[in-house]
């Protein structure tokens, strides 16, 4: 366990130094801030997807789901195009990014909990039942945003798209501050209640069995996701495959149930994944295709892959 | 129950004929010119508007729809699986592809060289899917469209990364969007073959439906089964690539119409065929009507329409308790 | 004791336990039997609150059930459901550790340990306690699970058809570590059981449901008797005398 995260820690790093040195000739007054913030926002943003992703498939009882699976990803979108559509243009644009991000956040964690209680429920319908209107919801969000862009004013589409689809390469410092603290804040919630989470996974009726209190503890679990899923979207819009990809990784590098150990490792993991993908993008593709596309099929392959592997034992 | 299943059948096929015989006709009314009905036969103009415009779109619009729906009710008998639609199977996102590489490859490719190219995709990316599906020891309901979907995401992103890299990345965005409003004479015809392909799933609906009971049963009446599963994916697939190459993918129509109409009529596929390709007429019928409706003289793209309203519908269904779906 | 005050339940118009009032005792073990659909599960879960009443209450040595902490109610219940939900990669020890979360919050005091081991001990899993549970064997993770609700220390455990998947052999030990339990630590051991010969064998007092109704309840004695449980399950039935033990036959 030590070793796994020593040598995680290492690889991030390494990763690290090279985003930051890779091709640089010279001009280092000039790339090293640029290269310094884009490294932020990738390990911000994998720190908030990994733990995310852990936190909610403990909640879920699932090692396939994902909140992006699940279409909080495509939620946090539809909220931000609601208020641009619905304030206008102007309106958007004079608000500063940091009170359109805690707005969006907001109503993102008061409509995911909506969300989660409306397909959750009560807990009495089955787990595939709960994925699929999760898909479907995530559908439903994504193509009312789309039906938006269509009918809303082609100002507010300009000031929505800029809002929505950073890249990692171009991002307003002061919300990756922002993003920056909030990560902190609900990362070290998750790490408080790592011991609950443990016992989460004993399923509702076992958890209540040891004296957990189950609905308070998943709430806020959930309350959790929504805020870190907002976090790494308004930082650079949906990633959909990597939580999946790096909670999985992590579960096997750990080989333990404890939140303590794979929250830290899947974060770790997260981070190395995207800052390589990004030098490689970079200096191997030569900016040719999206971290995220380049994520969704790396991590589509490893997840069919292992849906395979596990249904044979 | 069989007779009474038998009569709702009946009744329910009249009342979808019915439903997409009204919905055509508002089709045929609705667009940006005024269309003067009086002076269709005696005003050359508004004939032409007629002839050229409108009817090429309700045909469109019918064809599209109907082929999508009964390509989803044809794979969900042959898997067995109520959740499997082109949506959910990578067949659509396999399509797509295929169109993106019939253009970089060759430039002026007709519109059949296209479509060929897209079939070849679509039917690989499907048994692909059922290559992975056959693998999944673990044969719950779920799993296998979440596979579909994961497989779909693959190819939507080699797409993009190959469009990316193209800079086709706005003309792909056009193609995965099902819109109707370039739909003129000359320009939708190909989906007379999809027609066709809809037709042709009812001629073989009977081996399909003895396929669909499994490999075992199958054999023991003497079917080849293989040959009968290829023969429908085929149609399926071919279905899809002619509806994605010439108006754009239509989501979730092959998963919710199918659904619906067996939840009514059963699974006799000769019973469940024809009601679900008016079903899937009628759906977009309406859904293009609303598109072309809300922001008139402007249109929304019919699949943003189908998405909302659709998901919207398979949504409240999953969601209601007790209900089929609910079991799985 | 625990004691219920006319608890119902109903799930869309159908009532499934119809104002049950009774008092389980602090001690000795209690059988719950009855056909399916009697509402014995169903009874169980609102008594352990893992389900919400209609109506009534459950009151455990001065605690409401429902509405106390629920860290309160877990130091003093353990409940074991037969469906329980195994946890991916978890080893026997932790999972039984979770066991003292009411006790520890999951910061184990030598206490804790001590009540780990003694309950891995107990339940003959010491040798394997390092293992995964999705490695052993059927028997042996249902053992894991009565390990972990021995771990909780409770002055009542509540089981509901533990012996489901379990062999012969397998279900007899369990039945005979209940009963030890039962005599050497005082624990009050509640089960809803399907096979009534189990519950003849090995309970003190036995209650047997119909309908959502208590319809017999008292010693082995006194319910497994021809009359009565051909009353509660609406079928013929033999009891012969084996040993001094009372055993029902109920195959022709």
């Amino acid at each position: 366990m030590r070793r796994v995260v020593l040598a995680l820690t290492l690889a991030t790093l390494g990763a690290a130094a090279l985003l930051l040195t890779w091709g640089v000739d010279g001009h280092w007054d000039f790339a090293l801030p640029r290269r310094l913030e884009t490294l932020a926002a990738l390990v911000i943003v994998g720190a908030a997807v990994a733990v995310a992703t852990v936190v909610f498939q403990t909640v879920t009882a699932s090692r396939i789901l994902t909140p992006s699976i699940m279409g909080f990803d495509s939620l946090y979108v539809l909220v931000a195009t609601l208020i641009v559509w619905s304030t206008g243009a102007a309106t958007a644009l004079a608000m500063p990014p940091l009170a359109l991000f805690a707005l969006n956040t907001g109503v993102m964690l008061g409509a995911s909990l909506l969300l989660f209680r409306a397909v959750i429920g009560d807990g009495t319908r089955g787990l595939y039942t709960t994925v699929l209107a999760g898909v479907i919801a995530g559908t439903l969000f994504s193509s009312i945003s789309g039906f938006l862009f269509r009918v809303m004013d082609p100002n507010a589409f300009d000031v929505l798209m800029a809002d929505l689809f950073a890249s990692f390469t171009s991002i307003d410092t002061t919300l990756l501050a922002v993003g920056a603290v909030v990560l902190t804040a609900a990362v070290a919630g998750a790490f408080a209640m790592a011991r609950r989470l443990d016992v989460l996974a004993l399923g509702r009726d076992g958890a209540i069995g040891v004296g957990l209190d189950h609905r308070r503890t998943v709430m806020l679990a959930m309350a959790l996701v929504a805020v870190l899923v907002s976090v790494s979207t308004a930082l650079v819009g949906p990633v959909t495959f990597l939580g999946l990809l790096v909670a999985n990784l992590a579960y096997r590098l750990t080989g333990t149930h404890r939140h303590g150990a794979n929250l830290l490792v899947a974060m770790l993991v997260a981070a190395v994944a995207l800052v390589l993908g990004q030098a490689l993008l970079q200096h191997v593709l030569a900016f040719n295709g999206t971290l995220g596309s380049l994520i969704s099929l790396v991590g589509g392959v490893v997840f069919i892959a292992m849906l395979i592997k596990e249904s044979r034992r | 129950m069989t007779s009474l299943r038998g009569r709702t059948a009946a009744v329910t096929l009249g009342v979808a004929a019915a439903v997409v015989a009204l919905l055509a006709v508002a089709s045929l009314a609705v667009g940006a010119a005024t269309l003067d009905w009086g002076a269709v036969l005696t005003d050359p103009e508004q004939l032409r508007l007629v002839t050229v415009s409108r009817i090429p779109r309700t045909a469109a619009v019918i064809l599209a729809g109907a082929a999508m729906a009964v390509a989803g009710l044809i794979m969900q008998a042959l898997t067995r699986n109520r959740y499997v639609a082109p949506t959910t199977a990578g067949t659509i996102d396999a399509a797509g592809l295929g169109v993106l590489v019939a253009v970089l490859l060759f430039a002026g490719a007709s519109v059949m060289a296209k479509i060929g190219i897209a079939l070849v995709f679509a039917f690989a990316g499907t048994a692909l899917f059922l290559l992975l599906v056959e693998r999944l020891r673990l044969r719950e309901m779920i799993m296998v469209p979440l596979l579909g979907l994961v497989l779909g995401g693959i190819f939507r992103a080699t797409t993009e990364m190959i469009a990316y890299r193209a800079n086709l990345t706005q003309t792909v965005q056009v193609w995965m969007n099902g819109d109707f409003s370039g739909v003129i004479e000359g320009r939708y015809e190909t989906l007379w073959l999809a027609g066709a392909a809809a037709a042709a799933a009812y001629l073989m609906a009977h081996h399909l439906t003895a396929a669909g009971m499994g490999r075992e049963i199958a054999t023991s009446v003497g079917l080849p089964y293989r040959a009968t599963l290829a023969a429908g994916l085929g149609v399926a697939s071919f279905a899809t690539a002619v509806v994605v190459v010439t108006v754009g993918a239509i989501p979730f129509l092959g998963l919710i119409v199918p659904n619906v109409v067996t939840l009514l009529v059963g699974d006799n596929l000769r019973r469940a065929l024809p009601v679900t390709a008016l079903g899937g007429a009628a759906l977009v019928l309406a859904c293009d009507l609303i598109g072309r409706l809300v922001i008139h003289p402007y249109e929304i793209p019919v699949s943003s329409v189908v998405g909302v309203l659709g998901a919207g519908v398979l949504l409240a269904l999953i969601l209601r308790k007790g209900n089929r779906f609910a079991r799985a | 004791m625990i004691t219920l005050d006319s608890l119902t339940k109903s799930y869309d118009d159908h009532l499934v336990v119809d104002g049950v009032s009774l008092e389980l005792p602090s001690a000795g073990v209690t059988s719950i039997i009855g056909p399916n659909g009697a509402g014995k599960s169903t009874l169980l879960s609102m008594v352990s609150r893992l389900l919400g009443v209609d109506a009534g209450t459950v009151d455990l040595d001065g605690l409401d059930v429902h509405r106390a902490p629920s860290r309160e109610v877990a130091r003093r219940l353990a409940i074991l459901r037969q469906d329980s939900h195994t946890p991916a990669r978890i080893t026997v020890r932790e999972l039984v550790e979770l066991g003292r979360h009411p006790h520890s919050k999951g910061r184990l005091t030598p206490a804790c340990h001590a009540a780990v081991d003694a309950a891995l001990a107990r339940c003959d899993l010491a040798d394997l306690d390092r293992r995964g549970l999705h490695e052993l064997s059927g028997g042996q993770r249902q053992r894991a699970y009565v390990a972990m609700v021995l771990a909780q220390d409770t002055r009542y455990l509540l089981l509901d058809e533990p012996l489901n998947s379990l062999d012969l052999v397998h279900a007899t030990a369990l039945m005979q570590l209940l009963r030890t339990l039962s005599d050497e630590h005082g624990t009050s051991v509640v089960l809803v059981l399907h096979d009534i010969n189990y519950a003849s064998v090995h309970s003190d007092r036995i209650i047997a449901m119909r309908d959502g109704r208590v319809v017999r309840d008292g010693t082995p004695e006194e319910v497994i008797t021809e009359e009565a449980l051909s009353d509660v399950y609406g079928a013929p039935f033999r009891v012969h005398h084996l040993d001094g033990d009372r055993i029902a036959a109920y195959y022709r």
